[in-house]
């Protein structure tokens, strides 16, 4: 069973899933602040692969990616860091990136090697649902990751069973019509999305993302979702972290206490 | 040779030009594009938009645009060179023959807000343009370092009341503002129409752009069939940043081989420099902005910035159009360097007393590059005309 099945089989309220940029704030920091999200009580990690047109992403996570590149993070070095994380860390691990570098380093390989290295999941939010269906899922079929997709409050009920059907994993609930980035509350519109699709009892889980930065997102979401995702808030907290370790404690016991 | 006589070069039902194009969009934008691709053939075809697209183009756009045989040019180059002129259209490019018809498609879809990205700030200008025209909303996003380069351009989109959003991410030219276009639309999914400005994007822009700029080699054949008797030239020449302009000017012409496609890229300080916009000649197959096509990339596909003097050549990628006239050997993929295109349009001034925008200026560069016979019916695509670059101009003028 994979690690994110085990997971939810063993766990299905409350999931806490953070998004890391790679190579960020320091090069090298990957593999600390992985260890320390998990030890800290982090369910899963997200680990961005910084790119140099995020379309999907807000000003924060443009801004580490473009600091991670120019300190030096290529996937090569995220393939080296992940091996080393997955010697200490149990938790399961996401790889979220775009679909250009996937397609450069080529689609099957770069599907093989994040397995080979220990990534459980893998979220492309440039590679539709369709069309991964069509072109590149009888090539990656016999590879051992969970590919999870997006479903937003424009995604129509029947394509939300589609992606359900297709879906491994768990389901990234995307709260609003937005690109990535920091919210202090949600709106009555967001809960309304998130009562639709609860209602609907698919499948997967399903995690809330986008918008989710605080105690308080963090709860009312996990009301409607098995867990939610934070991403730039956790980046802005750590952006210029003196003591990167007590940061991350603290970050994780401000949104799970 | 069987694989090339079967070869089509208009998009498929899927599409795709070949291996081309096709929609990588995050789910986030999936019902906007959905909502284009199901209904943008319809609407066109509709009568009263044909009626009003072509009343516009007539009687706002000034088309069609002449076709005027160029006697001192083709003297030099020994050959029948013909100027289509879009520098003549109402705000001086072939720009607005695309946003004319993607604002009544906006219209149709009942959308109340516009955005738009700009390089050389054309686009952004006949996009402003036809917003006033129709009371709509409009906001432009522009790069900062176009922005300084293309500033009259900048004048008149605030004065035609647009919008205009510095870019200040990446390159802070035509990808970034591109990109942020794009963030707009996923955060206003509902009220917004993102009227793109090339053939470029996910599926169904690269087509619906490529259609509304089919108007320049339909035009063409009318009349070349007065003036030649023959509805076709044996050389068509044009500039590519995302390829609208050439888009339009091939478009009549894919199937007829006897018609030699000759497109034109900014090298910008020469491409052994690196500093270049040559993404045919440089590029690799990669997904970039909505679809496959070729891209300017690193060994770990980072996007690489691009070069070129010319604003609206300053582009990473290329329509997946001419990514497929490209791979299947049916257009001809140039370069014209920024020393070449300048020393062009300064040639193009004094022989014809036409001032070409410096993109098109690229295209006349090629003629020095190519073999023409005295007998060669020549069409160069004079995109747009030259008043927004008088800065670089006259910086870089030769008037000893």
């Amino acid at each position: 069973m994979s690690r994110l099945k085990t997971l939810f089989k063993h766990k299905n309220s409350n999931i806490l899933n953070i998004y890391i940029t790679a190579g960020f704030p320091a090069l090298n920091d990957t593999i600390l602040i992985v260890q320390e999200l998990e030890k800290a009580g982090a369910d899963i990690v997200e680990i961005g692969m910084p790119f140099s047109d995020p379309l999907a992403d807000g000003p924060t996570i443009q801004n580490s990616s473009q600091k991670a590149i120019e300190n030096g993070i290529t996937l090569s070095k995220i393939f080296e860091q992940v091996t080393e994380i997955r010697k200490i860390v149990q938790i399961p691990l996401i790889l979220m990136g775009y679909f250009n570098q996937v397609l450069k380093f080529g689609v099957v390989q770069f599907f093989s090697k994040a397995r080979e290295v220990g990534i459980d999941g893998l979220i492309i939010p440039d590679l539709p649902v369709d069309v991964y269906k069509n072109e590149y899922a009888s090539l990656v079929d016999e590879i051992d990751l969970d590919l999870i997709f997006m479903i937003t409050p424009q995604t129509s009920n029947e394509r939300i069973r589609m992606i359900d059907k297709l879906s491994n994993g768990f389901l990234y609930l995307v709260s609003s019509h937005s690109t990535t980035g920091a919210q202090q509350v949600l709106q009555p519109s967001q809960i309304e999305h998130f009562k639709r699709v609860k209602t609907m009892n698919l499948a997967n889980p399903t995690l809330i993302g986008f918008g989710i930065s605080n105690h308080d997102t963090f709860t009312t979401a996990c009301q409607y979702a098995n867990g939610a995702i934070i991403g730039s808030a956790f980046i802005n907290a750590i952006a210029n972290a003196s003591d990167l370790t007590a940061t991350i404690h603290q970050f994780v016991l401000s949104i799970t206490r | 040779m069987k694989k090339y006589k079967h070869m089509h070069y208009q998009i498929n039902d899927k599409g795709y030009y070949g291996e081309f194009g096709g929609a990588y969009i995050p789910e986030m934008l999936h019902a906007n594009i959905e909502e284009l691709r199901t209904r943008y053939l319809s609407i066109i075809a509709q009568e009263d938009f044909q009626e009003e697209y072509k009343d516009l183009l007539s009687n706002y756009v000034g088309r069609p645009t002449p076709l005027s045989y160029a006697r001192r040019l083709s003297a030099k180059y020994k050959s029948k060179i013909y100027l289509k002129r879009e520098d003549l259209t109402h705000t001086g490019a072939h720009k607005i023959n695309n946003t004319v018809g993607q604002i009544l498609i906006a219209k149709r879809m009942g959308k109340t807000r516009i955005i738009a990205e700009t390089g050389a700030g054309q686009h952004g200008v006949a996009a402003a343009t036809v917003c006033a025209l129709m009371g709509m909303k409009c906001i432009v996003y522009m790069g900062e370092v176009d922005i300084k380069r293309q500033s009259p351009n900048v004048t008149r989109m605030k004065m035609l009341g647009a919008e205009v959003r510095v870019v200040k991410s990446g390159s802070r030219t035509l990808k970034d503002a591109t990109n942020e276009a794009i963030r707009d639309w996923i955060n206003h999914p509902v009220d917004t129409y993102y009227i793109i400005g090339s053939v470029v994007g996910p599926h169904p822009y690269p087509d619906m752009v490529a259609r509304f700029q089919s108007v320049i080699s339909d035009e063409i054949q009318k009349q070349l069939k007065k003036t030649e008797g023959r509805e076709f030239p044996d050389k068509i020449i044009a500039c590519v940043g995302g390829g609208s302009n050439a888009a339009g000017a091939f478009y009549h012409f894919l199937d007829n081989k006897e018609v030699e496609l000759i497109a034109v890229e900014g090298e910008g300080l020469g491409i052994s420099s690196g500093k270049t916009a040559a993404t045919i000649r440089t590029g690799e197959e990669g997904v970039f902005q909505g679809s496959k096509t070729l891209l300017m990339q690193d060994q770990d596909g980072q996007i690489v910035e691009p070069y070129s003097i010319s604003a609206g050549l300053d582009y990473p990628g290329v329509g997946p159009f001419h990514a497929h006239l490209f791979k299947s050997g049916r257009g001809t993929y140039l370069v014209a360097t920024d020393k070449e295109a300048l020393a062009a349009a300064f040639e193009l001034t004094k022989l014809e007393g036409i001032i070409p925008a410096l993109e098109s200026a690229h295209a006349l560069a090629a003629l020095k590059k190519i073999v023409l016979l005295p007998d060669d019916i020549v069409v160069v695509n004079l995109s747009g005309r030259g008043d927004k670059d008088l800065e670089i101009y006259s910086k870089n003028g030769n008037y000893e």
